[in-house]
C-alpha cells in the first residue's frame, strides 16, 4: 500500500529527542514539557504509569475544549480498561493511547512515541 | 400557518394557574394555532404563591419565580406584565388596558382572588395591610421596620401564615379570630383548642370570638382595635386575612354568568357562559364551589388547555384535603373532616394533652370507609389516611389503629396495597399507575419519574409517598439500582468510607488492590482522596496522594479558564490587619495579579502562573497567612458580622467566635465544600442561615443552624439547637460535621444530604444531640484527630523541594506558556 511506504520513509528520518529524566515524572500523574518539532515548538503532556504494560504516554498539553495548555494537570485513570486523562477544566476524557476524546468523536489530541532510554525520557520526532 | 392565520388567545392573569395554563398549552403545541398574549397586573412573572411566606424567610422573588421571560420569548408568547386589564368588550371581542385595546378570538380569565378586608371602620388606615402578593410582603416588611407589635385579623390557614411572618419580623404578634376557634374550616373545637395552646406556646397570642368593630388612633401604639365587647387591643401594624374573594369584576362588568356569592361560573371544560371565554383557578366557580388551592387550579388549567386544543380532559372537581405546617405546628384535614356532610357518620378521636396531639377519623355509617380525618400536632398519619380516603379502600377491622400511636410509629399502608388508580400527587394528578408506566417505559430512578410525571414538583407534600412507591416498584421489577461510585469500585461513597475506616487503609493503591479494579478515574480518585483526608489528614501533596487530587488540590490553587491559578489566603472571620492587607497588595503588584474581594470575606488574587505559586505563597506565609483551601472540598470561610465589639445591637463577640470556628475546622476535608457564618444578633448581618453551619448570637449563648445553602438551589438553614454555650456549640458542630462526612454522597452539600436524610431533622437531632446511635464520642474523637493534625499545606509543600518540583510549568525549560495572554480592564489584568 502506498500510505504504508510513505509512513515508512517518514519514520526512517525520525530521531529521538531527550525530554527530561525519570525523576522529573510524577507517578500516576502528568507533567508538561516543551518539545522541538520540525513544525516549531510543541507542548506535550507526559504521563507515567509505573508497573503497567505501557508505562509512558505523550499527548498534546493543549486542551482543545478550553484552549488552555493544561492536559498534563488532569487526573489519569482508565475507563473500560483504556488508560485516559480527564481534562482538568471541563473534564472530557482523552485516551492516552491515541488521544481520542471519548465524549466527542471529532476531537483527538496528537500523540508521540515516548520511551525510557536508561533514566532519560525520549520522544520520537 | 402564517401568524395572520392564527387565532388570538389572550390570558388575563399571570398567577400560578395562568402560568400553568401557558405550560400546558406549550406542551400541546398550541402556539402553532394561537398567537398567545398574557396580561399580568403584578410586575413579577408568575411566582410560587404557595411558598410566598418563604420570601420572609430569605427567598427572593427570583427563586420563587415559576418561569423566566426567556421561556415566554422562546415559545413566542407575548408577556405584558404590569398591565392590568380593565374591561372586556364582548361585543367587539376586545380587552381594554390603560395602554390600549387588544382583540381576541379566545379569552381566558385567570385573575385569581383578592384578600377580603371586612368592612370595619378604620380598616383603610395606613399600616392596615393584606397578604397575597410579593408587593404586599414588601409593604409588610417596610411597615414592620417601625413597628413593635402586629395583629393578624383572621385565624385561618393564611392568617396563621401571616402571623408567622410577623413573628419573623420580630414583632409581638397576635391573631384575632371572629369564630370561637382557630382554623374553623379545618379543625373542630378540640383541635382548635390544642392549636391555640401550641401557638400561644410559640409566643403568638390567639384571641378568638373577637369581632373587630373599628380601628382608631392608639395611645401606646399606632392603632387601637375596638372589639364587640368594647375590649381593645393596641398594635402598630394590622394584616387582614379574613378569607379570599374571586377577582371576578371583569366578568361581572361584561355580564358573564356569576355565582350568587361571586365567582365566574364554568362547566367541565372551563367554559363560561360565553363560549369564547374560559376561566380557571380561584376566579372560577365550578359546581357552586370555589377551589382555593393550587392543585384544583392546575387541573382546571389542564382541562382548559384541552378545551382550547380539542383535547378531551375535563375538570371533574377536586379534593380539598390539605396538610400544612403552620408556625411549626402540623395540621391536616381530609375530606369531610367535621363529619357534618356525611349522614350517619361516626367518629374516632384521639387526644394526647401531654404531647399535644389530636386526631379524628370520620367513618361511614357502616364503619367500612373513611370519609374524613383531622390531624393536629403530627401529620405523619396523613399519607396513609389520605390513601384510604381518596381510593375508597376498606378500613381495617379496628380503624382506630390508624390514629393511635403505635410503638413503630404511625401504621403505614405499604405502597403495594395501593391500587393503580391511587392518586400519589394531587397537585399534578399523578396516579400510582402513571408512576408505574414511566418505570415500565424505562425510568430507573426517582428523578426520572419526577421529570416525566411532574409528581412532587407542586406543593411537595407527596414527596415521601412518591419515593416509597418508586422504591417499592423498582424493587418489584428487580431493578437493582446501581449505587457504585464508578466502574473501579462496586461500593457507594459511604461504604468506601467505612472500609477505609474499619480496615485502616491509608492509600488509594491499597484500597484499589484490596477492593477495586483497574487504575481508578477522575470520579473515585478525588472521592477516595477526600475520605483519606477526613480520616487521617495526611498532606494531600504526599506522593501517595497527589495523583488522586483534582488539579485545584494538586496545586493548592483554583485553576482558571486560561490555565492560570487564583490564590486565596485564609482571613479568619474576615478580620485582617492593615499590615496584612498591605502584604496582599504588594504580592499582587509584584506578580501582576488581578485582585478582588470575594463573597466569602477575603481577597482573591487571580492570574498566577503555576511556577510562580511557590514564591507567591512563600511571601504570604512569611507575612503570617495560611492557605484558605478555596480550592478544596473542605472548610472554606467562616463569615462574620462585626458583632458586639462595635455594633450597638450585638449581643456576643461574633468575630471572636467565627475565628474560633475557622481555626477549629480549617483544613477539614469533606464530601463537598463547607461554609460557616456567625452573626452577633438576630439581625443576621453575616447571613448565617444560608450556610452549612450557621451560628447566631442570643442573649444567653448561640443558636445553631444547619444545612443551609446559597448557590444554585438556595436552602434556608434549619434551627438545630438554641442558647448553647461555646463548648456545647463546638461539640454539636463536631458531631454534625463528622456525621455528614461519614454518610454523605460525593459532592453532596449538607443541604442535599439533609433533604435525603431519612427521618429528617428530628432524626439528625436524635443522632447529634441525644446520641441515639451511640457514636457521638467517636465522631468527636475523629474530629479531634483532624484538628490535632492540622498543618498549613502550603507551608508543608514549601518545606519540601521534591514537592515543589511539581510546580514547574514545564519540566525541561523555563519558557513561560506563550498562550497565556492578558489584557487590561478597569486598571487590572484579565485573560484576553
Ligand atoms: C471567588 C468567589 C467569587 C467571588 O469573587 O466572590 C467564588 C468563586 C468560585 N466559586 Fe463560588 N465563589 C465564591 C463564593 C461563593 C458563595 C458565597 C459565599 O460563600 O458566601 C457561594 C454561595 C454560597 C454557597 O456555596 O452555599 C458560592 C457558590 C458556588 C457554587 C454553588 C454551590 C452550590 O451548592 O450550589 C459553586 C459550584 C460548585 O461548588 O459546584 C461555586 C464554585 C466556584 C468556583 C470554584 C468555580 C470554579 O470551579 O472555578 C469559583 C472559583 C474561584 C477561584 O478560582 O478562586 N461557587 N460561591 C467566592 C470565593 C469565596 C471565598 O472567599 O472562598
Ligand atoms: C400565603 C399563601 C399561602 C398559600 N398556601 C397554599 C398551600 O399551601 N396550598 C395550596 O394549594 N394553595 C395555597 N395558596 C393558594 C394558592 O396560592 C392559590 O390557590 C393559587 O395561587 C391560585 O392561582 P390563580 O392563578 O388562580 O391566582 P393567583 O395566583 O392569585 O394569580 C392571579 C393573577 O392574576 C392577576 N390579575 C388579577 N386581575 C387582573 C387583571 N384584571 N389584569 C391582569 N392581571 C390580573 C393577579 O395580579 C395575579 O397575579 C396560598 C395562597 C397564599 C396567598
Ligand atoms: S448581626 Fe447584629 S451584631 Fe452583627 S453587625 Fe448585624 S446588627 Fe450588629
Ligand atoms: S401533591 Fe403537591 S406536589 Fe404532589
Amino acid at each position: 500500500m502506498t500510505t504504508a511506504t510513505a509512513l515508512k520513509t517518514e519514520t526512517d528520518t525520525m530521531t529521538w529527542q531527550t525530554i527530561c529524566s525519570k525523576a522529573d515524572l510524577v507517578a500516576f500523574s502528568g507533567v508538561a514539557a516543551w518539545l522541538d518539532t520540525s513544525d516549531g515548538p510543541a507542548q506535550v503532556a507526559l504521563f507515567y504509569l509505573p508497573g503497567h504494560d505501557q508505562e509512558l504516554y505523550a499527548v498534546d498539553h493543549h486542551d482543545p475544549f478550553s484552549r488552555a495548555n493544561v492536559i498534563a494537570r488532569g487526573i489519569v485513570g482508565d475507563l473500560k480498561g483504556q488508560p485516559v486523562v480527564a481534562s482538568p477544566i471541563y473534564k472530557q476524557h482523552f485516551r492516552l493511547e491515541d488521544g481520542q476524546c471519548l465524549e466527542d468523536e471529532s476531537v483527538q489530541l496528537r500523540t508521540w512515541k515516548v520511551s525510557f532510554k536508561g533514566d532519560e525520557v525520549c520522544i520520537e520526532v | 400557518m402564517t401568524s395572520t392565520d392564527k387565532q388570538r388567545l389572550i390570558i388575563i392573569g399571570n398567577g400560578m394557574v395562568g402560568h400553568h395554563l401557558v405550560e400546558q398549552l406549550v406542551e400541546r403545541d398550541a402556539t402553532t394555532r394561537y398567537d398567545i398574549t398574557v396580561f399580568g397586573e403584578e410586575r413579577h412573572l408568575a411566582y410560587d404563591r404557595v411558598h410566598l411566606s418563604e420570601y420572609f424567610a430569605g427567598r427572593d422573588a427570583q427563586s420563587l419565580a415559576l418561569s423566566t421571560s426567556d421561556y415566554y420569548a422562546e415559545n413566542d408568547i407575548a408577556l405584558r406584565l404590569d398591565e392590568a386589564v380593565t374591561a372586556i368588550d364582548r361585543d367587539n371581542s376586545e380587552i381594554v388596558t390603560p395602554l390600549g385595546r387588544y382583540p381576541y378570538d379566545q379569552l381566558v380569565l385567570a385573575t385569581g382572588s383578592y384578600p377580603f378586608v371586612p368592612p370595619i371602620q378604620g380598616g383603610d388606615r395606613p399600616n392596615c395591610l393584606v397578604y397575597r402578593t410579593l408587593d404586599d410582603l414588601d409593604a409588610i416588611r417596610e411597615a414592620g421596620r417601625n413597628a413593635n407589635t402586629g395583629v393578624v385579623v383572621g385565624g385561618g390557614l393564611l392568617g396563621l401564615e401571616a402571623a408567622n411572618a410577623l413573628k419573623g419580623l420580630d414583632l409581638d404578634t397576635a391573631v384575632v379570630e371572629f369564630a370561637p376557634r382557630l382554623m374553623p374550616m379545618q379543625v373542630d373545637s378540640e383541635g382548635g383548642e390544642l392549636l391555640r395552646e401550641k401557638i400561644e406556646a410559640l409566643g403568638v397570642q390567639a384571641l378568638t370570638d373577637r369581632a373587630t368593630q373599628r380601628i382608631e388612633d392608639g395611645e401606646a401604639s399606632y392603632h387601637r382595635m375596638v372589639f364587640q365587647d368594647d375590649k381593645v387591643l393596641e398594635t402598630d401594624l394590622i394584616v387582614f386575612s379574613a378569607g379570599i374573594r374571586p377577582r371576578d369584576e371583569l366578568a361581572r362588568d361584561c355580564a358573564l354568568e356569576m355565582g350568587e356569592r361571586g365567582g365566574v361560573v364554568i362547566d367541565d371544560h372551563c367554559l363560561t357562559s360565553d363560549p369564547a371565554i374560559l376561566a380557571v383557578g380561584e376566579v372560577a366557580l365550578w359546581n357552586d364551589s370555589i377551589f382555593g388551592l393550587v392543585g384544583p387550579g392546575y387541573q382546571m388549567a389542564k382541562a382548559a388547555a384541552d378545551t382550547l386544543t380539542n383535547g378531551s380532559e375535563r375538570f371533574q372537581g377536586a379534593d380539598m384535603s390539605t396538610k400544612l405546617k403552620l408556625l411549626g405546628v402540623d395540621v391536616g384535614a381530609i375530606g369531610d373532616a367535621h363529619g357534618d356532610r356525611t349522614p350517619g357518620a361516626r367518629m374516632y378521636r384521639y387526644l394526647d394533652e401531654i404531647k399535644q396531639e389530636y386526631r379524628k377519623l370520620v367513618v361511614s355509617s357502616d364503619g367500612k370507609k373513611l370519609v374524613g380525618a383531622m390531624l393536629v400536632g403530627d401529620n405523619s398519619y396523613y399519607d396513609t389516611l389520605m390513601q384510604y380516603y381518596s381510593n375508597g379502600l376498606e378500613l381495617p377491622d379496628d380503624p382506630a389503629s390508624l390514629i393511635l400511636p403505635s410503638s413503630e410509629g404511625a401504621p403505614t399502608l405499604g405502597p403495594d396495597a395501593l391500587p393503580d388508580t391511587a392518586t400519589i400527587c394531587s397537585c399534578h394528578n399523578v396516579t400510582k399507575g402513571a408512576v408505574c408506566d414511566t418505570l415500565d417505559a424505562g425510568a430507573t430512578d426517582l428523578g426520572a419519574v419526577k421529570a416525566e410525571t411532574k409528581a412532587s414538583t407542586g406543593c411537595g407534600g407527596c414527596a415521601a409517598l412518591l419515593k416509597s412507591v418508586v422504591d417499592h416498584e423498582l424493587e418489584a421489577r428487580g431493578v437493582e439500582v446501581d449505587q457504585s461510585i464508578c466502574e473501579h469500585f462496586a461500593y457507594t461513597r459511604q461504604e468506601l468510607y467505612s472500609i477505609v475506616q474499619v480496615e485502616g487503609i491509608k492509600t488509594f493503591s491499597e484500597l484499589l488492590e484490596k477492593h477495586g479494579q483497574g487504575l481508578g478515574c477522575d470520579i473515585c480518585k478525588p472521592a477516595v482522596a477526600s475520605i483519606l483526608a477526613s480520616c487521617f489528614n495526611e498532606p494531600i501533596t504526599d506522593a501517595a496522594h497527589v495523583p488522586l487530587q483534582d488539579t485545584n488540590d494538586t496545586f493548592m490553587a483554583n485553576m482558571q479558564k486560561n490555565g492560570t491559578y487564583s490564590v486565596v489566603p485564609r482571613v479568619p472571620g474576615g478580620e485582617i490587619t492593615p499590615d496584612k492587607l498591605i502584604v496582599l497588595g504588594e504580592v499582587a503588584k509584584k506578580y501582576q495579579l488581578y485582585t478582588k474581594i470575594t463573597g466569602g470575606q477575603r481577597v482573591d488574587l487571580f492570574g498566577a502562573q503555576l511556577h510562580d505559586l511557590p514564591d507567591i505563597w512563600q511571601a504570604l506565609i512569611d507575612a503570617g497567612f495560611e492557605t484558605g483551601h478555596a480550592y478544596g472540598k473542605a472548610t472554606r470561610t467562616v463569615k462574620s458580622c462585626v458583632g458586639n465589639t462595635w455594633c450597638r445591637y450585638g449581643v456576643q463577640d461574633s468575630v471572636g467566635m467565627s475565628q474560633q470556628i475557622e481555626h477549629r475546622y480549617k483544613g477539614l476535608r469533606s464530601p463537598h465544600k463547607l461554609k460557616f457564618a456567625v452573626s452577633g444578633c438576630t439581625r443576621e448581618c453575616a447571613e448565617a442561615q444560608s450556610k452549612d453551619v450557621g451560628v447566631i448570637a442570643t442573649e444567653h449563648g448561640w443558636n445553631l443552624y444547619v444545612c443551609g445553602n446559597g448557590g444554585m438551589r438556595p436552602r434556608h438553614a434549619e434551627l438545630f439547637a438554641t442558647d448553647l454555650d461555646d463548648e456545647t456549640l463546638f461539640k454539636y458542630i463536631d458531631r454534625f460535621l463528622m456525621f455528614y462526612i461519614r454518610t454523605a454522597d460525593r459532592l453532596q452539600r449538607t443541604s442535599v444530604w439533609r433533604e435525603n436524610l431519612e427521618g429528617g431533622l428530628d432524626y439528625l437531632k436524635e443522632v447529634i444531640i441525644e446520641d441515639s446511635l451511640g457514636i457521638a464520642e467517636e465522631l468527636e474523637q475523629q474530629m479531634q484527630t483532624v484538628i490535632d493534625t492540622y498543618e498549613c499545606e502550603w507551608a508543608n509543600a514549601l518545606s519540601d523541594p521534591e514537592k515543589l518540583k511539581r510546580f514547574r510549568s514545564f519540566v525541561n525549560d523555563e519558557r513561560p506558556d506563550p498562550d497565556i495572554i492578558m489584557t487590561s480592564e478597569r486598571g487590572q489584568l484579565r485573560p484576553a
